[in-house]
């Protein structure tokens, strides 16, 4: 369609309009509140032993939740696309739970399961494993919240790759996991690439789930999203401030996960 | 599937069980009490409301991105991605920033239903453009043009032509918008004040040890979703056809 | 290695796709499977690959049985349609793959993939991606990395199937040349049945799950077992009952004994050929092939009224 200027004119207008203001004032005025009073101010709420180790057991669930839900997700994508199973249909629309449940209810069905008076609680709670209100059940929630993405970024391009690589891989002598790690990998890269951003995006930033199975004690269960809540949540001014500090260590990681976001994407685009 | 049964259908199986461990007359109690029913019309009245709005200003954005070229577009093109990218507690946070008691603009919009609308907006913005514009991209530009060269205004085109090959992934964004907003926590918490929010009540359920009332309420937001998830499958399918 | 299938049998759900199969492949032999989209051939192949498992039957390598045995323990080679190349790596590190899984020595390995592009023309592409290379040069790369682990057979699954008219025939007969070279036991899977009687020794026809004949190329040409087998291999008119050959048709102005009567519809003029299009009494149409020459002979018009003959040998065959 041809579209008269002023009306192409108008219709950017809006969107960027849009976007900028549901967008990127709000952010803008966040780095704005967090370095209002100078920026030793604001390190200093960085740098407060609270938040250093909260920040440490984000990145630290995020290390465990990450590489299980990217291994899985390579396995399930070969299962759903290459797998020979019944019930494939039903695997591919559980996957996709993670994505509409409520946070707050993953971390209800944790407590119910693995807490003290859950189905499997007293199990662990005798052999000295604490899963909830200690960071075992973060875990848990985080993975349970990040499960589908690398699957759903894997399979589309495992489909599209087809079979017919690795079956010459076959018959050139290539074993099982040599042909996985020398063809197969090499061909999916880009969409697990993807799909580990994605679910380290997500990882990093839960706070629905864990904030139901943490006991929120600062140096043991508390990560940086639990912190912004706290911090929101406390009285005074200053608080606030402390909030604004840690929501800004957030802010740059998730700009740093939107840059890999972006670049990645392209490549996987020129791949196709 | 054994992974997923731990992580995923063993937990919410435990859910389903709590709600009616105590029988069906305590879960219909918990869920049609005036608590729970204002939270969950509230929840479903604004989500549904976020959906719509999306939609609109999702295609909007989406078909800006697809056939419009101005400069910085790409920046703008990676821009729609950041509410993925963001926790979401971070997102509640900028909007009480910008809309709450303490905002530059004089606005005081934080612990209100507009709040809510704001935070849900900002979450479920990604999904329809998202949706829309792979499909605005693949369409075919010349049933564009021959129904210009037929006389069709600008408009009627998009009416007849455009719009029905992108309804069904419209359709899909705004579905996914709905299902997202419904189960929002994160960017609404330190918004919702005194709104009352299915999610939020949940989760003050649990803090004060009411597991069975939580449960309850939970089952019913867990049908909503499935119910979603069953749409947006059925609309994959015969899209697919 | 000579290959010997006994009564294969495979279905996918309720489609048969090979129906009790049996056929020998002999030792250095290039054997083409020929037939119809959803004959089998191509299922046969994979079978023999150890890509599929039979559901009844075995597959026996030089006497062995290898039904049960994985792709890799067969030494075989495989050539696919669309060439299935390693995207992500060039045209010498494809050739090399099978070699660098089997560990040999680096030295070897340049020295045998050297060779191996030498062989099918590709040197000057040996860093290049697959991508880079024309249809016709992915699929020489393509028989390289077979050809590089030595394979006691190797298998090709339409390998000319996607490419253009001029290359195909271009690498029809380049295949066959390798073939008397390397002599390695060769099948080939193909639906285009001049491409088999160009390229091999033997033609196993194959329609719906079964072999209908095997034989040397003229011997399913000139002696087909069935009205399909001919129907297949050649072009073929109905003529008083029996199918018959266009260009084994006479035809006279004088009536003999046996003869058919016919009327001319149209005549067209192929270059050498000359075709004859005529129409029978019940109302059947038909055609003869005749070459220039001989329709110069005859002098035949649109409309004229003439006499076919079939041959001898054509009226003698079993009505199907």
């Amino acid at each position: 369609m041809r579209i008269s200027t002023p009306a192409r004119l108008s219709l950017r207008t809006v969107a960027v309009l849009y976007l900028a203001v549901l967008l990127l004032v709000p952010l803008g005025l966040v780095f704005y509140r967090t370095f209002q009073h100078g920026f030793s101010e604001a390190w200093g709420w960085m740098t407060t032993p609270a938040a250093i180790s909260a920040l440490s057991l984000t990145l630290l669930i995020a290390a465990i939740a990450v590489p299980l839900n990217t291994i899985f997700g390579i396995i399930c994508a070969h299962v759903l696309v290459r797998g020979r199973v019944r019930g494939r249909a039903i695997l591919d629309a559980l996957i996709d739970l993670p994505f509409v449940v409520s946070p707050i209810i993953v971390g209800l069905a944790l407590i119910l399961v693995y807490g003290e008076s859950g189905w499997f609680g007293n199990w662990f709670i005798n052999h000295g494993i604490r899963i909830i209100y200690a960071p075992a059940g973060m875990v848990i929630a985080t993975v349970f919240v990040s499960l589908p993405f690398v699957v759903r970024e894997v399979a589309p391009v495992l489909r599209e790759a087809g079979e017919e690589q690795e079956e010459a891989a076959a018959t050139l002598g290539a074993s099982w996991w040599q042909t996985f790690r020398r063809v197969t990998m090499p061909s999916i890269r880009w969409g697990v690439a993807y799909g580990v951003v994605l679910t380290s995006a997500r990882a990093l930033g839960e706070i629905g789930a864990v904030l139901v199975v943490s006991s929120n004690v600062a140096g043991s269960t508390l990560t940086l999203p639990l912190l912004v809540y706290q911090r929101d949540s406390q009285i005074g001014p200053e608080a606030v401030s402390g909030a604004y500090a840690a929501a800004t260590e957030l802010i740059v990681i998730s700009l740093a996960v939107l840059l890999l976001m972006t670049l990645l994407g392209q490549r996987r685009e020129q791949v196709r | 599937m054994i992974y997923l049964s731990i992580f995923v259908l063993i937990p919410l199986a435990a859910v389903v069980v709590k709600a009616f461990a105590q029988g069906p007359s305590t879960f219909f109690d918990a869920i049609t009490n005036s608590v729970a029913l204002n939270a969950l019309g509230v929840t479903l009245g604004a989500s549904l409301v976020v959906a719509a709005i999306s939609a609109v200003m999702g295609t909007l954005v989406a078909w800006v991105l697809v056939r419009d070229r101005f400069p910085g577009q790409r920046f703008v093109n990676a821009l729609i991605d950041l509410p993925f990218a963001l926790p979401t507690i971070v997102a509640g946070l900028t909007l009480v920033a910008l809309y709450g008691p303490d905002s530059p603009f004089g606005l005081s919009l934080a612990y209100t239903r507009a709040g809510v609308l704001l935070a849900l907006m900002f979450v479920t913005l990604p999904f329809v453009v998202r949706s829309v514009q792979p499909v605005l991209i693949d369409l075919n530009p010349e049933a564009e043009e021959c129904a210009a060269s037929l006389g069709a205004s600008n408009w009627t085109t998009f009416r007849r032509i455009v719009f029905p090959s992108i309804r069904q992934s419209i359709v899909s964004g705004a579905a996914l918008s709905f299902a997202r907003g419904v189960g929002e926590f994160g960017a609404i918490v330190l918004l919702a004040g005194k709104v009352q929010i299915a999610s939020i009540v949940i989760f003050a359920d649990i803090e004060s040890d009411a597991p069975q009332a939580a449960a309850s309420l939970s089952v019913v937001l867990l049908l909503i979703s499935l119910i979603i998830l069953v749409l947006l499958r059925v609309l994959g399918n015969r899209h697919a056809h | 290695m000579r290959i010997d299938i006994l009564d294969v049998g495979k279905r996918f759900g309720d489609f048969v796709a090979l129906a009790d199969v049996s056929m020998e492949v002999a030792e250095g032999s290039l054997t083409a499977l020929l037939g119809p989209s959803g004959s089998g051939k191509s299922t046969l192949l994979r079978i023999i690959a150890g890509l599929e498992a039979p559901d009844t039957g075995s597959v026996q390598l030089d006497g062995g049985d290898v039904t049960r045995a994985r792709p890799q323990d067969r030494g075989i080679g495989f050539v696919f349609q669309h060439y299935a190349p390693f995207n992500h790596m060039s045209v010498r590190e494809n050739v090399a793959f099978g070699l660098r899984i089997r560990k040999r020595p680096k030295a070897e390995i340049k020295a045998k993939v050297d060779e191996l592009l030498a062989l099918v023309g590709l040197t000057a592409w040996s860093g290049q991606r697959p991508a880079q290379l024309s249809g016709g040069q992915r699929q020489r790369m393509a028989l390289a990395r077979a050809l590089a682990v030595d394979p006691r057979v190797l298998l090709l699954d339409e390998p000319f199937g996607a490419l253009d008219a001029n290359v195909r025939a271009e690498l029809r007969l380049w295949l066959r040349r390798l073939h008397e070279e390397q002599q390695v036991t060769t099948v080939l899977v193909t639906h285009d049945q001049e491409e088999a009687m160009e390229v091999s020794d033997r033609i196993a026809v194959m329609h719906e799950g079964r072999i209908e004949q095997v034989g040397s190329p003229s011997e399913v040409y000139d002696k087909p077992v069935n009205d399909f087998v001919m129907g297949f291999l050649g072009p073929a008119v109905r003529l008083d009952g029996h199918l018959v050959r266009p260009h084994d048709l006479t035809i006279s102005h004088q009536r003999n004994n046996g003869d058919i009567e016919a009327v001319i519809t149209r005549i067209v003029h192929l270059g050498f050929e000359v075709r004859v299009e005529i129409e029978l009494p019940d109302g059947s149409q038909a055609r003869a092939q005749l070459t220039r020459a001989q329709a110069g002979e005859l002098d035949l018009g649109t409309g004229d009224t003439v006499y076919v003959k079939a041959p001898a040998t054509a009226r003698e065959k079993a009505v199907a």
